[in-house]
């Protein structure tokens, strides 16, 4: 092939190699912030930088962190899902109810007690892909289908619950949710497997790449050989499936299902993502850049909560909290998010 | 007034450390119709973009009739300065024709809306400019040629008396683009400058009367086109003496084994074509752009379910309208448009490139060496393999689809416009890989318009609504093939 091609700029190789390592670094960007809010919590608080409140930190952000997880590669492959955080808390009280007698608020079908985690996931299975069939097959909006969503399934676990707390949780449960093995709670060591098989996938598989060939251009996607909608469905499953996981884990935690399990939480899901870096629009970010967004969330508020401040000021400043987080992630990382 | 249009003094413009323009300059006298030609990546849209005040240069100075230009942020005083048709429609496809020629004035000054108003003034302005669309039209229903047609008149309609046209007829079919033609001579006898970009030399000659040209980001010359000849031109452009060699597949060995067989196909917009393709056998397939030509190869492909009728290769059936399907058959597609269909703009190039190649791994490292492969062969202009594509300049986007329909090693190639924006030197290396993979014992089929890309084939068939209605085997006469693709079309 001809040579007269050659790039007239004889310093093209040294900015391939700067491009690189900035791509690279953009990945890391928040843990300078993480950092810093390590040093701002140590000095406010001498017990910041215990192991015991480290793990706090960690165990309360595990279920988040999950919804996050999920959400993010529905970002990423270009659709949303408003409906996970109704999920987490259907998911486990159907499965519940499905399970104990009605003296103690359930529906007297008496299922055995060990089916309780495999219904779990089956019922994530059947929310995740009643969206993907209404958004794929159907062609309704992915936002308002979710949102309808959001409200049916919340509104399905106040009819089956008679808007109670069901507390007859079953075993299962309630070790996945308090036991700890080797020193961290199971709740984090799952979140650490999650993460490392999703950084995994979607960096070293095809399938994984694929989400964002899907959510940058489609067509191109389609055209390239990916099946777009297959993908997208099996994303939508994996994000309720994830969502059932923390309700799993919230429960067992909590040792109860309350009637408002998950409520709210869409909100710190949106914002611990796009503090991440990943775009609203799809096609971009990273699961990484998704995890440090949770993390430094997290700080955050254990840093308020260390503070003194009262339980009803942390709800109240929250909003402002993450909006001051996304300033900041705004300029500690140069991009404009989407 | 000035004699000058428009003039550029000591542009330099650098995204990253790719110099993008070094100290350039243009003058274009009011009135002419100025040709900017130059090899992928030689910055000629970057020029654009600072003629345009998209961007701001990182040094030297625009003028419009002596007058220095506006602020980069003042986009509406750039508006009534200059025009410009970019490649990518700046339409909004939702709207009505009227809406968008008054886009952002649709009160006409008046505070409220007046609809009715507006759809009168919108047809007096289309009839000043005699461009035959119905004012209330959504723009998304026009073809490429109308809407191109709706960003001139709106350009002209602001008030400003200079158009750039970056590489208009890339999309456009033969006729449309002597209409254009024949638009733009009779808008220049109204005083309308035009700034004028083009891959086709032969174009330049037609309407242009003074061509300046860039290479690797430098003014090389300029000067009045009688006076250039076209192998001096390529000279110019490419740096190297020497005119063009396109291949034409002379002596290509034939063979008798079939590769792709499609028996009575019918789909959308074409019905019942059956033709097959033996080893080492280039396809023609001409056409206007509602011929159906394009709707047939991406059948083929499985872009498009057909609603009767096989393909097979190597005399095993390929599902219709499956993509993953003809891609495990060994068919291989450089889609028609390459924002739609063949790029996902940010990703790199390396992944780009190996998107359709099996395998459930990735390795990164193994990624990148296949995107610096295909920045190799291609001959694709960029600072690396994990650049992302939409840094890229037109014609070297282009160059990657090629290289990502080529990865797979597939057995068959459907290649949809595949030199679209490519220059005349690249050109004649992706068709000199198309005749390549043919010697390899490929078959290949070639949807374009362009003589020089049909040329490689052994034979081209020319459509005409949807059905082969003539076929010309080696040796064709270019104004035979022309005319029987432009009568076709005007019948
Ligand atoms: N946004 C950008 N970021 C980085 N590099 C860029 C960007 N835009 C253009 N470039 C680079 O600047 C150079 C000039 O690009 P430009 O688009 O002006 O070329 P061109 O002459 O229009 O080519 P073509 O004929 O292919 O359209 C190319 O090397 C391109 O990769
Ligand atoms: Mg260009």
């Amino acid at each position: 092939m001809t040579k007269a091609m050659t790039p007239p700029v004889a310093a093209t190789a040294p900015s391939e190699k700067q491009k690189f390592r900035l791509a690279r670094y953009q990945d890391l960007a928040l843990v300078p912030v993480i950092i810093l809010l390590l040093v701002v919590g140590a000095v406010l608080s001498p017990i910041f930088l215990t192991p015991n409140n480290l793990i706090a930190v960690l165990t309360q952000q595990s279920e988040l962190s999950l919804l996050v997880l999920g959400q993010a590669m529905i970002l990423i492959v270009g659709k949303m899902d408003l409906s996970l955080e109704s999920t987490v808390g259907l998911a486990p009280a159907l499965a519940v109810a499905l399970i104990i007698p009605s003296s103690a608020g359930g529906l007297d079908v008496g299922l055995a007690a060990w089916l309780a985690l495999p219904l779990c996931v089956l019922i994530g299975v059947a929310i995740g892909g009643l969206n993907g069939f209404l958004i794929l097959k159907v062609g309704l909006s992915g936002f308002m289908v979710t949102l309808g969503m959001l409200t049916m399934l919340r509104g399905l676990q106040l009819a089956i619950t008679e808007g109670k707390s069901l507390i007859d949780v079953p075993e299962s449960f309630l070790y996945l949710g308090s036991t700890t093995w080797l020193g961290l709670p199971a709740a984090v060591w799952i979140c650490i497997v999650c993460y490392a098989v999703g950084i995994f996938v979607l960096k070293y598989l095809r399938a994984g790449r694929s989400l964002y060939a899907i959510g940058g251009n489609s067509e191109a996607a389609r055209a390239a050989g990916i099946r777009v909608d297959r993908v997208v469905w099996i994303v939508l499953i994996i994000g309720s499936v994830l969502a059932v996981i923390a309700g799993i884990l919230m429960t067992g935690r909590l040792g109860s299902v309350a009637a408002t399990q998950g409520e709210g939480m869409i909100f710190q899901v949106f914002a611990a993502a796009v503090i991440g870096g990943i775009s609203l629009n799809g096609g971009k970010g990273t699961l990484f850049g998704a995890l440090s967004g949770v993390l430094m969330l997290g700080l955050v508020e254990q840093i308020l909560r260390l503070q003194g401040v009262s339980g009803f000021y942390i709800k109240a400043s929250y909003g402002a909290v993450i909006i001051l987080a996304l300033i900041v992630t705004r300029f500690a990382t140069g991009q404009k998010q989407e | 007034m000035n004699e000058f249009a428009a003039v550029a003094r000591g542009v330099t413009k650098r995204f990253g450390r790719t110099l993008a323009l070094d100290d350039v300059g243009i003058e274009i006298r009011a009135g002419e119709s100025h040709a900017l030609v130059g090899r992928n990546g030689a910055g000629k849209s970057t020029l654009v973009s600072v003629l345009t005040g998209m961007q701001a240069p990182d040094a030297g100075e625009v003028t419009f009739f002596g007058e220095p230009a506006p602020p980069v942020a003042d986009s509406a005083a750039w508006r009534r300065h200059v025009a410009c048709v970019y490649q990518k429609s700046t339409v909004v496809p939702e709207l009505s024709v009227a809406e968008n020629l008054f886009i952002n004035r649709q009160d006409l000054g008046g505070g409220l809306i007046s609809w009715k108003k507006l759809r009168s003034e919108a047809s007096s302005l289309l009839e000043t400019y005699d461009v035959a669309v119905r004012p209330d039209a959504l723009v998304s229903t026009l073809t490429v040629e109308q809407r191109q047609l709706v960003e001139i008149a709106r350009a002209l309609s602001i008030g400003s008396r200079f158009v750039i046209l970056d590489e208009p007829t890339a999309q456009l079919d033969g006729p449309a683009i002597e209409r254009l033609f024949d638009r733009m001579r009779s808008l220049q006898d109204r005083g309308v400058t035009f700034l004028f970009i083009s891959h086709h030399l032969q174009e330049v000659y037609e309407v242009c009367q003074t061509v300046t040209v860039y290479r690797d980001a430098r003014h090389i010359v300029t000067a009045a086109v009688a006076e250039m000849s076209k192998p001096d031109l390529i000279e110019a452009m490419t740096g190297e003496a020497g005119g063009l060699n396109v291949p034409s597949g002379d002596g290509r060995p034939s063979s008798a084994e079939e590769v792709l067989t499609v028996a009575s196909l019918s789909g959308d917009h074409f019905s019942d074509i059956s033709l097959s393709a033996t080893r080492g056998e280039v396809i023609g397939l001409a056409g206007s752009a509602s011929s159906g030509k394009h709707e047939f190869a991406e059948t083929v492909y499985g872009l498009r379910k057909p609603s009767l009728g096989t393909i097979s290769v190597n005399g095993a059936a390929v599902r219709g309208g499956d993509v993953p399907a003809a891609l495990r058959a060994g068919i291989g597609c450089v889609p028609r448009d390459r924002h739609h269909q063949g790029l996902v703009l940010d990703l790199s190039i390396a992944e780009n490139a190996t998107m359709s190649t099996a395998g459930a791994f990735v390795w990164p490292s193994a990624q990148r060496a296949a995107g610096g492969t295909a920045i190799a062969s291609y001959d694709v202009k960029a600072a690396g393999p994990d650049q992302p594509v939409s840094d890229l300049s037109g014609g070297n986007q282009q160059k990657v689809v090629m290289a990502r329909a080529l990865a797979g090693d597939p057995s068959v190639l459907v290649l949809i416009n595949p030199t679209a924006g490519v220059d005349v030197k690249s050109k004649e290396s992706l068709l000199g890989v198309v005749d390549a993979q043919a010697r390899r014992g490929k078959a290949a089929i070639v949807v374009s318009d362009e003589l020089d890309d049909l040329r490689v084939c052994d034979r081209v068939l020319v459509l005409f609504h949807g059905q082969v209605v003539k076929e010309f085997s080696r040796g064709w006469r270019d104004q035979e093939l022309i005319s029987a693709i432009e009568g076709m079309s005007t019948e």
